[in-house]
Order: C-alpha cells, then structure tokens, then sequence
C-alpha cells in the first residue's frame, strides 16, 4: 500500500491504495467519479480516457501510482458553470446513443482541439476521424461525433 | 492485476539501484505495452521500478545532423519536435502513427524498442536509421540489438538511456497495419544515409525486425521505387498467422519498401 495524491478536476486528493491499483480504479472506486468508463481494459476502446497534466492518457493503462503529484481533469471536471464547448456540441449535434463511449470521446476531443490549435493545425474532418483511433463508439458510425467535435473546434 | 511493489526512480543510476534490490523486478517507461501484458499475466513482475519521470532520461537533442533521443521520450515528444522535423522528419511521422494519441502522450521510444514486439515500429527505424543504442554501461549497435521474438541484447537489468543517429538524406516510413488492432502487418523504413542505403522491416519477419539486404543493394544502385521491380523477400522466414500468411506477407515487404522510396523521394 502507498499513498497516492494528486489534484483531480482542482481538488487535492489522496487515498491508500495497493500499488497495482490502476489510475481507472483510483478515479472510480476511490473518488467515487464514474464518470470515467472501463470498456475494454485493454487499451482500445477509449471510454476511459482522463487528462493527467493536460495530456489524453488511457486511465486503464496507467498505475494510479505513476499520476502522484499530477494534476488530472476528468469529465466531471470539464464544465466551468456552463456545459464545455465540448459537451454542448455533443448534445447539439447527438453526438451519441447510449452514452457510454461519450466521456472518453469528449476528453479526447478536448485534447485533439487543444493541441491542433497549439501547433496551429487545422483539424479537419479526416485529421478528427485519424485522432479519434483509440475511441470506439459501437452506436454511432462516429458521424455526429466527428460533427460534435468540428463544432466545438470553431467555438474552443 | 497481480500483487507487486512500485517504485519511482529519478534519474537513472537509481532507478539501477531499485531494480537491483527487487526480486523479479522490471523497468517500466509508459507501461502501454507492459501493463496491458501483466493484465493478462503474460509478465509478472514483482516490483516496477518507474522511469518515465527522470528527467535525464527524457528530450531530444538535435545539433547539426546529429540526434540523441532520451530512452523516456514520448512518441507524441517525437511526432511534435520541430527541431527533429527539420532535419529527419521521417523519424517523427513514423511516431505521429504509433498506436492512437492517448497511447503516443504515455508510450515511450526506449520502452518500445526494449520490448521488441515484433509488430512494433520502432525497431524498423532504429535498423534503418543504424542506430546506437545507449545504457549506462555500453553502445549497442541496432545491427547488434533486436536478438528475435521480444528478445534484445540487453540484460535484464541493463537500462536504455537514449538513442542516436546521424540523420539520412533521405527517409520514410510506410505501414500496412492491420485493420482491427492497427499494429504493422508490414511496416518498412527506408534511409538514405552516408554509408549508403539501410532498409529495416517490421511487423513482417518470424523473428522479428530485420533488414532487406537485397533491397538496399538494389537501392545503392539506383534510389527509386523501379529499382525494386522484381525483388522480394522469402517468404519462408516470413510470419504466418490468420490475419495474412507468409507468402502474402513477403509481398507486403515489396509493396511497402516501394512506398517508402516513393515517399522518401
């Protein structure tokens, strides 16, 4: 057991946890934050996806351990009063069906837009469908998706 | 997951010490190979010593056509570095390719090339770039390194701290990945260096990362896609699974190593 502390959508954290405890499992189970999925647990599908220092990371292939210190937003963290850009395109466009791809696909789309507008890229909508590869939606067909995110870039 | 102790390590003399005080004890860089791997207990290792936070372990250096990468450099650090752009943009959308944004902000170059998956990217560039591979104690020439299956020269305390080359005149990198998991069926690098041209294959070979050796003669002769009309590897040391058999493979390796002289220009 270690304690682990961090900072999570600005408030401190810390909690006792085994060391093979998965920053997933310390977001979920710890803090109580379900917001963040476990779809797959290998890798793939994206639903966990979390930001740890301003970065997308996949929270279920990173040890709660390795996020000491960091500073990790969330899906319950992205709304400042008013819904994200991100959040109000998804419900603008439907940009999901049963919802449970939507917090990975919206921490992922903030972080595309994010890092497109640093390098002053355009992201447009072959570079959001290239982006969104470790996202899956098994609803979808990624359609209103890739719209949800095109909007919320002119806006961010 | 199974039961196991974590350490962080600074810089990488400790990170040495730690391991050596462990029982079965393994570096861990961005964990997007190795975590995945202890899920399914394909690795078990008692203790983690963590070194993607040594700072000395991390950046990279570009100074004329010279290039040191740091062991815990992130494919997204390479994807994005201007500097490197400049001189071997090769190298950085080879990175840009790797695995899906998520898995390029926490994968890292030392721990890829350490684990040698054969279906990685990584040691196809390192074959073509003939890269020197760096721990605390040696060089190890990319000729000498990638041993076979997940096997290298390193020894299983030994750390890589970064990786160099010399820039190529010219590069590029083509990838068939597999449609479902997107990992290289086929992956081939190609470089136009001063000793001549090196061509490294991924994804491709039963043990491994390898070079083309026919393909780069034909390519000292004359650097372009033609020159390699004609020429094919064997299909004999070639993988063999359900997603596409040997002889179907050895024909990715042409197609590719085409692609990526055209590329290269």
């Amino acid at each position: 057991m270690s304690t682990v502390s961090m900072t999570v959508n600005g408030m401190a954290v810390s909690a006792d946890v085994e060391d093979r405890t998965l920053l997933v499992d310390y977001i979920r189970e710890h803090l109580r934050l379900t917001g963040t999925h476990v779809g797959c647990d290998t890798s793939q599908c994206g639903t966990c996806v979390v930001h740890v220092d301003g970065k997308a990371v996949k929270s279920c292939t990173m040890l709660a351990a390795a996020a000491e210190g960091a500073e990790v937003t969330t899906i319950e963290g992205v709304a400042n009063g008013d819904l994200h850009p991100m959040q109000r395109a998804f419900n603008d466009n439907h940009g999901l069906q049963c919802g449970f791809c939507t917090p990975g696909m919206i921490m992922s789309g903030i972080d595309m837009v994010n890092r497109y507008k640093a390098e002053g890229r355009e992201l447009d909508e072959a570079a959001i469908r290239h982006e969104l590869e470790g996202n899956l939606c098994r609803c979808t067909g990624y359609h209103n998706i890739v719209k949800s995110i095109a909007q919320a870039a002119s806006e961010m | 997951m199974h039961s196991l102790n974590y350490h962080k390590a600074s810089n990488a003399s400790e990170a040495a010490r730690l391991l050596s005080g462990t029982e079965d004890g393994k570096f861990l860089a961005g964990g997007q190979t190795l975590i995945p791997a202890m899920k399914t207990r394909l690795a078990a290792p008692s203790d983690l010593v963590d070194v993607s936070g040594a700072a000395e372990l991390r950046g990279i250096n570009v100074s004329g056509r010279e290039i040191a990468i740091g062991a815990a450099t992130t494919h997204a650090e390479v994807a994005a570095n201007g500097e490197l752009r400049n001189v071997c943009p090769s190298i950085c959308d080879m990175a840009a390719n790797i695995g899906d944004p998520a898995v390029r902000h926490r994968g890292t170059i030392g721990g890829s090339i350490a684990n040698n998956d054969p279906a990685a990217d990584y040691p196809a560039a390192m074959l073509a770039l003939g890269a020197t591979i760096r721990t605390a104690s040696r060089e190890i020439a990319a000729d000498d390194f990638f041993v076979g299956l997940f096997e290298t020269a390193l020894d299983d305390d030994e750390l890589i701290t970064s990786i160099g080359f010399t820039a190529p005149a010219a590069g590029a990198y083509a990838k068939f990945p597999n449609p479902a998991s997107r990992y290289a069926m086929c992956g081939v690098f190609v470089a136009k260096g001063d000793d001549g041209v090196r061509v490294g294959v991924t994804g491709a070979g039963s043990d491994g990362a390898f070079r083309a050796g026919d393909f780069e003669a034909a390519l000292d002769g004359e650097f372009s896609a033609e020159a390699l009309d004609g020429l094919s590897v064997r299909a004999e040391g070639m993988l063999s699974d359900i997603h596409g058999d040997a002889v179907y493979r050895a024909n990715l390796v042409s197609v590719m190593a085409k692609r990526a002289v055209a590329a290269a220009g």
